[in-house]
């Protein structure tokens, strides 16, 4: 080929480019191009990360400059009530959330598949609560489920009494959960709703013909071709379950509940670490715990994967 | 494929073509006839969800409607305001600058699609496009960052914050999320998936690098651009721990935080609460309705990728 080549990472691209090259491009015009991301990227996300695991060892407050004290702040967590109460009740909500969303977003990608008259409609409806913000859906709920609330009286209507969903400590955290997967579904519907226009429906096809039904359809098909999906929404939702923040920071208070029993690990992360008095190396050492519980949960879910194939 | 024609399946499809030219019917995305009681039954569990979903939104806007005198704890519950009125989106005005705070929000969004759709096109078409030492570096360090959980940093994001002199400003709620790593990512797979051939062209005319970028290779990737633009709109407009932590002054807030500062300040004035979350709520609800197209596409396209 006569023509010039561009310059690209295709390796045949490489031939040729040479002399041209220098003339049309600049050697710093790429770095041009990535500066305003990496300098983003580096000083925010990066630095920041760096930072957190250098703090982790020091006793660094918001107005002090810290110093060095190994492993002290790991120490004193092992002591630490409010700790064991934010990794018990971050554990809790992976193990109520995840399987939930796992599931119901499957199902619900399986009813709104065909395309009947209006699904458009229901799609975009069901979407709805993904787009809505954290908090004006936290605040919804703490009204559904208010003492008084739509749910309370639609039991009482019912001949039910009241049920204090915002003031029992285990009610508030199974009710945050339920708002997490009401505000989830909509997401992993459609991611399932993508891995779902890929399995082969002579599948379905020859498992009718073979006079399965369709919940055994449902088990012996659908589930092994979207499995890899499944376990992609099972890592998404307990790495981001584990770090919940926004629900349970609406429905139980800043202060996490009664005697603040309602917790969770990144709530304890942001009360700690902010403010004039922040314990900035403290703060630090929970959340390094919360990257490595994070890593872990990754690392499980894909073995979970991995044996499942052998 | 000539064994699997012979087949079956690829028989019950010809009969099922057949049977749809001679009476057009609802049918699924095979092009078989969905049958009546099954239809019915899709139809029932659609509206099931759908009153589930839509239902407490639904619930919010009647209670923000209903006036002083109604009462809003009725047992059995009552749907309907008995007599509409607006007064509660005056109240909430009254109460908190919710305007002011909306125009914050406005504000950081916009700042975040803006910086978003530049940076993340300026870096993915580095990455994708353009050959010097240190590309793959480069690569990685954006993979490195989406792998960074937000919520585990955000205390060393918010030192650092204090550091550059930018806490309690709205430039520092801007500036951790105004290049997101997984948009350049993003960006840059769509400029890969570009045929290599029409850059060429532009290039033996002797356009520079930049104007290949401006004038080729950037209308042509408009679609992912606009997906862009709506997840760092969302993104930004929604969040709310970052804004919480870095936000200290009540006249700087941003909307949802006002919301909360408004819930807990006037947690008994439940009708204030709702019209504050309708404010919040309703503009992206439009938004989504309109750009919904593509938003699935984005979405599916997102989460796979991330």
């Amino acid at each position: 080929m006569a023509s010039p080549t561009l310059t690209t990472g295709t390796p045949d691209a490489r031939k040729g480019g040479g002399a041209r090259r220098v003339r049309r491009q600049l050697p710093a015009s790429p770095w041009l191009f990535a500066a305003p991301g990496l300098l983003i990227t580096g000083a925010f996300i990066l630095y920041p990360f760096v930072s957190t695991l250098v703090n982790s060892f020091t006793d660094r407050r918001t107005l002090v400059p810290g110093e060095f004290v190994g492993l002290a702040n790991f120490r004193e967590l092992l002591h630490d009530d409010m700790f064991w109460i934010g990794l018990r009740n971050s554990s809790l909500y992976v193990l109520g959330v995840v399987p939930a969303l796992v599931l119901l977003p499957l199902l619900l990608a399986l009813l709104v598949q065909k395309n009947i008259p209006g699904i458009t409609f229901f799609r975009s409806a069901f979407y709805t609560p993904v787009v809505a913000s954290i908090v004006v859906v936290g605040l919804i709920w703490v009204w559904l489920l208010d003492e008084r609330g739509l749910v309370n009286s639609l039991l009482e209507t019912l001949g039910g009494s009241p049920v204090g969903f915002l003031s029992d400590q285990w009610l508030i955290l199974l009710s945050a959960m339920g708002v997490t997967v009401w505000k989830g579904l909509g997401y992993y519907m459609i991611i399932y709703l993508a891995a779902l226009a890929n399995v082969p429906r002579e599948l379905h096809e020859a498992a009718a013909v073979d006079g399965a039904g369709a919940v055994r359809r449902f088990l012996t098909v659908t589930v092994p071709a979207v499995r890899s999906t499944m376990v992609l929404v099972a890592a998404l939702s307990s790495v981001a379950a584990f770090k919940v923040f926004s629900e349970v920071y609406l429905m139980a208070g800043p202060s996490g509940g009664p005697a603040g029993e309602d917790t969770t690990l990144v709530m304890l992360v942001q009360r700690t670490g902010t403010g004039l008095t922040g314990r900035v190396g403290y703060a630090s050492a929970i959340s390094v715990v919360v990257f490595a519980v994070t890593v872990v949960l990754m690392l499980l879910v894909l073995r979970a994967d991995r044996k499942e194939d052998a | 494929m000539s064994t699997a024609e012979k087949t079956r399946p690829a028989e019950r499809t010809r009969a099922a073509d057949r049977e749809r030219k001679r009476e057009p019917r609802i049918a699924d995305e095979h092009g078989r006839r969905v049958r009546g009681w099954e239809l019915a039954l899709r139809y029932l569990l659609l509206l099931g969800v759908l009153a589930l979903t839509i239902g407490p939104f639904l619930w919010q806007l009647s209670t923000s409607l209903k006036g002083p005198t109604e009462d809003i704890f009725s047992s059995p519950p009552k749907f309907l305001p008995s007599d509409p009125t607006l007064h509660n989106y005056e109240r909430v005005a009254d109460t908190i600058p919710v305007w002011d705070y909306a125009l914050n929000s406005l504000k950081v969004a916009a700042a975040n699609v803006v910086t978003n759709c530049v940076g993340a096109a300026l870096a993915g078409y580095a990455l994708a496009r353009l050959r010097y030492r240190g590309r793959r570096v480069a690569t990685l360090v954006f993979i490195l960052a989406m792998l960074v959980p937000v919520e585990g940093i955000i205390i060393a994001q918010f030192t650092t914050m204090r550091e550059l002199g930018l806490n309690n400003t709205l430039v520092g709620v801007v500036l951790p999320g105004c290049v997101s790593a997984l948009n350049v990512l993003l960006m840059r797979n769509a400029f890969l998936n570009l045929p290599y051939e029409i850059e060429e062209a532009a290039f033996v005319d002797g356009a520079n690098v930049w104007q290949r970028f401006l004038r080729i290779a950037l209308p042509a990737v408009k679609g992912t651009l606009a997906v862009v633009a709506i997840f760092a709109f969302m993104g930004a407009w929604d969040d709310f721990l970052w804004p919480l932590i870095v936000l200290s002054d009540p006249s700087r807030f941003t909307l949802t935080i006002g919301l909360n500062y408004l819930h807990g300040t006037f947690a008994n004035d439940e009708r204030l609460v709702a019209a504050g979350t309708i404010i919040a709520v309703a503009p992206l609800i439009v938004l989504f309705a309109c750009l919904q197209r593509y938003f699935f596409r984005g979405v599916g396209e997102g989460a796979v990728k991330g």
